[in-house]
């Protein structure tokens, strides 16, 4: 007998949910086939068999969201195994109940601690007593120590990235309860896989890296002409049309390549370096049906405007039809968040860890601008730079924004 | 502060308390005429005479059970068995008498005597005369055992272990009396069962007593400038009382230990010290507590094997290494030999 668990399939993963069983108790199953679809915090990604042998048992039935490493299927391979621990089935993630009692230091109640004994998560005495401290969930961490028992270098390493404290700290306002109107009703809507990492990652970027923010603005007037000209030789020619956004990504791409400084990561507290990346690659925030993904465009900045916008649009198709693969959201540098199209002006966003940097873009819209001290109808577009202030100063945030100005107001260069 | 060997502070520190309370005498097999076995008590019959310098019979036992009832009387005796193996044959006297005496009795008696006596092996002495069961006296309450691995804490517990007013079994070491190291010059007695951290580390904590203490210092300083490694070490010391409070305290901070004893791993002084830390510091642990100890055979004759029952340097690295790697530790990038 083999135990099938829930499989780590990217490198942020901490649970997961089937999708879809594709094989049923009873059916045959050979090296290859596929067992199940399991939604991961990315993506959706079939999970096939490595062992032949007959599906068993299915211990996670389809819908059903739980740690990795949890147990989800058996295959009866014709050979006894010794008897394991039978897992943590019974300890879905979600089904710890919300309104539960804020303090929780006793297992009871609090969900990682009852994943923590149930599923066997192997840990020394330390890791456990600060995971009871801080109230983390160890069972997404992959331990290191002997027998893979989870060690205090793991924690370090897993931190903040693969740990989550649970939403029902003393101090979150889910646990004080009245929050749930009775007259006209509040609806709980269970987080998909997406919004909780949205949630966890955000949650953690605002709350640890020290964000500032520079916004300017820069006469728009030659880049939407340029993008006229361009798209109507590129419809001439049969080809896809670019957006001004995909203008933005060349521009940002090469400023990045003219301050390397700001295409760069804080690693950790620890760490005596920061990384500056060679690579400008860079992500487009992109409002799916499930919530925000990331795709990346990768080496920005050696691609001309016309593939920069093949690919993003063919990324935004497939972010809107869930189809995005981990490799398409993952290696971005730095991130762009237009939400032009919505008519807003300018915002400011929250940097997507582990860059250093985000450009939150406002709509390009008419302006009355002060041209040569005439009073001119120019395009204008505002956008703001947030930055973590570890690795970049406001000044080199302010030259960044200054050449991107300069390649917006200039914009054939995006095009040589 | 003066350079000498463990011996020799031995030596100076049984004259200077002879010197000091003429109710200090001693006792021993060959320790007058012949000046003692391992020559601890070289010229002392000369400058005390045969009054305190008592030459015995080869019978432990007897002269034990004499000094026991001298120090019930009011001196001080210092009872020197050859090495601790001859204790069997006064393990009685020992045990039954010298630790319970007192308690028996309400209090109507002390018993403030001290039985020095070396272990180790190492020295090709056969089975019968190699051991180190210094853990039999340890387990005993009523006792005092005290375990110095330096020439001043050889004085400094010599000068505690006349003074303290119970039975207290004073462990030397073979390997250790030609051993050097700088003496403080003053007569500061050392509080018994107090633990030493012979020197501060953040790796690890590595324990031992006695010539174990000796190599583990040896050890920890040695990787220090190898392998670029820093390793607390703790010199017990004193094996009852056991300073408990050290020893958690050290692995608290380090969050693993590795323990090293001459004696039998199985019920040994390492296995108490185990104990020790699950008690004190479980939650702090990374790694399950390591033993080194010896092999579980009575002591070979030959040469190469009983090199191969004693714990070795190289024993103790390993199981150091081994621990390292178990909390996830990566050799340091500064090491001369990287």
């Amino acid at each position: 007998m083999i135990d099938i668990t829930m499989p780590r399939l990217s490198d942020t993963m901490e649970e997961g949910t089937i999708a879809t069983w594709h094989k049923q108790v009873g059916d045959t199953v050979k090296v290859g086939d596929i067992l199940c679809e399991i939604e991961s915090d990315k993506a959706t990604m079939e999970y096939e068999a490595y062992d032949a042998g007959t599906l068993a048992e299915i211990v996670v039935p389809a819908g059903q969201l739980v740690a990795i490493g949890t147990l989800i299927a058996r295959l009866d391979n014709g050979k006894d195994s010794p008897t394991k621990p039978k897992a943590a089935a019974a300890a879905p993630v979600t089904a710890a109940p919300v309104a539960e009692a804020a303090p929780a230091p006793l297992p009871t109640s609090s969900a990682p601690a009852v994943t923590d004994a149930q599923s066997g998560v192997v840990a020394s005495p330390l890791v456990r007593r600060l995971a009871r401290e801080r109230n983390l969930d160890l069972s997404g961490v992959q331990g290191s120590g002997p027998g893979g028992r989870i060690i205090r270098a793991d924690l370090d390493k897993a931190l903040p990235t693969h740990i989550t404290e649970p939403a029902r700290g003393a101090a979150m306002p889910m646990a004080s309860g009245p929050l749930v109107d009775e007259k006209r009703g509040s609806q709980e809507i269970p987080f998909t896989s997406v919004r909780r990492v949205i949630a966890r990652r955000l949650g953690e970027s605002a709350r640890s890296i020290p964000h500032f923010y520079v916004t300017a603005s820069a006469d728009a007037e030659a880049l939407v002409t340029l993008r006229g000209q361009l798209n109507d030789r590129l419809a001439e020619l049969g080809r896809t049309k670019v957006s001004i956004n995909d203008l933005l990504v060349r521009a940002c791409a090469l400023a990045l390549r003219e301050h390397p400084l700001v295409n760069a990561s804080f690693v950790s507290d620890n760490s005596a370096t920061m990384l500056v990346h060679g690579r400008v690659n860079v992500g487009i925030a992109v409002a799916s049906p499930n919530g925000l993904v990331v795709p990346v465009v990768t080496d920005a900045d050696v691609k001309s405007v016309e593939e920069i916008g093949v690919e993003a649009k063919d990324l935004v198709k497939q972010a809107s039809t869930k189809g995005l693969s981990i490799d398409q959201m993952s290696g971005g540098t730095f991130t762009i968040s237009n939400l032009g199209m919505f008519g807003v002006e300018e915002f400011t966003a929250i940097i997507n860890p582990p860059e250093g940097a985000i450009l939150a873009v406002g709509g390009t819209k008419k302006e009355a601008v002060v041209v040569n001290d005439e009073i001119q109808i120019r395009h204008v577009m505002r956008y703001t730079l947030s930055a973590d202030h570890r690795i970049i100063d406001g000044a080199l945030a302010a030259q960044f924004l200054q050449t991107l100005g300069r390649l917006i107001e200039n914009p054939v260069s995006l095009i040589l | 502060m003066t350079l000498m060997s463990y011996r020799q502070a031995i030596h100076d520190t049984l004259r200077a308390e002879m010197l000091r309370d003429e109710n200090v005498m001693l006792m021993g097999e060959e320790i007058g005429v012949f000046e003692g076995s391992y020559k601890i008590t070289a010229g002392l019959l000369a400058e005390f005479g045969e009054k305190r310098v008592r030459d015995t019979p080869i019978a432990e036992e007897g002269f034990t059970g004499a000094a026991i009832g001298a120090a019930m009387l009011g001196l001080r005796p210092v009872v020197e068995l050859m090495t601790i193996n001859f204790s069997l044959i006064a393990i009685d006297q020992i045990v039954n008498h010298a630790a319970k005496i007192y308690g028996m009795f309400g209090g109507q008696a002390k018993v403030p005597m001290v039985i020095r006596t070396p272990g180790g092996g190492g020295q090709q002495l056969g089975a019968t005369h190699s051991q180190n069961i210094e853990l039999y006296y340890a387990f005993v309450p009523g006792l005092k055992v005290v375990a110095p691995s330096t020439p001043a804490d050889a004085k400094a517990l010599m000068l505690a272990a006349i003074r303290d007013d119970d039975p207290v079994l004073f462990l030397e070491n073979l390997a250790l009396y030609n051993t050097k190291g700088e003496v403080p010059d003053h007569d500061e007695p050392a509080v018994i069962g107090k633990a030493k951290v012979t020197r501060e580390g953040s790796h690890l904590t590595l324990i031992g007593y006695s010539r174990m203490a000796y190599v583990a210092k040896k050890i920890a300083d040695q990787l220090a400038d190898t392998d670029g490694l820093d390793i607390e070490v703790i010199d017990l010391c004193s094996l009852r009382p056991l300073d408990r409070a050290t020893i958690v305290e050290s692995v608290k901070k380090t969050s693993c230990a590795v323990v090293v004893e001459d004696d039998w791993l199985t019920y040994g002084i390492g296995a108490e010290v185990a104990a020790t830390i699950s008690d004190g510091a479980f939650d702090y642990l990374d790694a399950p507590v390591r033993r080194v100890a010896m092999a579980e055979v009575p002591m070979p004759y030959a040469k190469s094997l009983e090199t191969a029952a004693i714990p070795s340097e190289d024993d103790v690295i390993k199981a150091i290494y081994e621990t390292l790697n178990a909390v996830g530790f990566r050799r340091s990038k500064t090491g001369p030999h990287d």
